[in-house]
């Protein structure tokens, strides 16, 4: 499936849980693994390319940014899902979504400037298409960390 | 609340919030434009990241092709007093990414949140059989993704 060999994994873990924030963070890296800054920059291009990594950047606390965000559910006809779908995703505080096995088979999550705007959005989704939209904010945060191992060995 | 005091601090984060160039000096074009110093720029992030206001700086992998094709999100019934220490528990083990205690309607009733990702469904499975032992819950439902419909990052300005 993914041909990646021990530097990009180790490559990987670098950069999920501990990037240089310097003007040169590649440079820093590439010490760090003993290569040269060249080799880890054609390397996260081609990950890049392959799809592996996303994106590099920050992750922003909603909430400092004084925004509102929140899980939402709802239960969707099977043939109406791409329909609904569309309505739901036309939207750009949606960042997330998913059809689920589940009786509510259509989990997205919602960020808005504040929770009247979410309101909003979510009243005009339900004029626009025929769901109800239960919502499910969060009241605590216990972990919010995605950093997959990759392991630094040649096998698994 | 709102860290956008600055013009700057709103181009930094519209900067950063997507994907950072990958060359050699990846905030020169910004710094360029602000006209202020890599260095500068820099210190600007890292003001940001000591406030909360960034969370974390990293790479973000698409965990599908990453190798770990089986997501599971858990939603386990918790009584509100409890779960701080069932949170704690949770967040403890590196396969949980997510957990979190939600306000949720009455009809629904789970919870508690917790985001799993794992390499196969034998995985999962052993490792709810952990979290359920080491917490003493036994009430939750997997919810498993089917299809995956949207996945982008906030855009916040």
């Amino acid at each position: 499936m993914n041909n990646l060999d021990r530097r990009d994994r180790q490559l990987l873990n670098l950069m999920q849980n501990e990037f240089p924030l310097t003007t040169q963070p590649y440079l820093d890296i590439a010490r760090q693994l003993d290569i040269s800054e060249e080799e880890v920059l054609n390397r996260i291009q081609a990950m890049k390319q392959n799809g592996i990594i996303r994106r590099t950047g920050a992750i922003l606390d909603s909430k400092k940014m004084g925004f509102y965000s929140t899980l939402c559910a709802c239960r969707v006809q099977e043939e109406q899902i791409d329909k609904v779908a569309a309505i739901i995703n036309a939207q750009k505080g949606v960042t997330h979504n998913y059809v689920r096995d589940h009786y509510y088979n259509i989990w997205f999550t919602l960020t808005a400037p504040s929770h009247d705007e979410a309101m909003k959005i979510i009243r005009d989704m339900q004029q626009a298409a025929p769901i109800k939209v239960l919502t499910m904010p969060a009241i605590k945060t216990y972990k919010i960390k995605v950093s997959l191992d990759m392991g630094d060995k040649d096998e698994d | 609340m709102i860290r956008m005091k600055t013009n700057i601090d709103r181009e930094i984060i519209k900067f950063i919030q997507g994907d950072i160039p990958v060359e050699s000096h990846p905030f020169a074009s910004l710094a360029d434009r602000l006209n202020l110093s890599e260095e500068e720029i820099v210190e600007h992030i890292k003001d940001l990241q000591d406030e909360g206001v960034i969370r974390r700086f990293a790479a973000i992998l698409r965990h599908y092709n990453a190798g770990f094709n089986v997501n599971a999100m858990v939603a386990w019934k918790v009584a509100v007093e409890d779960a701080d220490r069932v949170g704690k528990i949770m967040a403890g083990f590196d396969e949980v990414s997510h957990c979190y205690l939600r306000d949720v309607p009455e009809e629904f009733g789970y919870n508690l949140f917790s985001m799993i990702h794992a390499r196969s469904d034998e995985q999962i499975i052993a490792l709810l059989r952990q979290l359920a032992s080491r917490t003493g819950l036994s009430n939750y439902i997997i919810i498993k993704s089917v299809r995956e419909l949207r996945k982008v990052s906030m855009e916040y300005v």
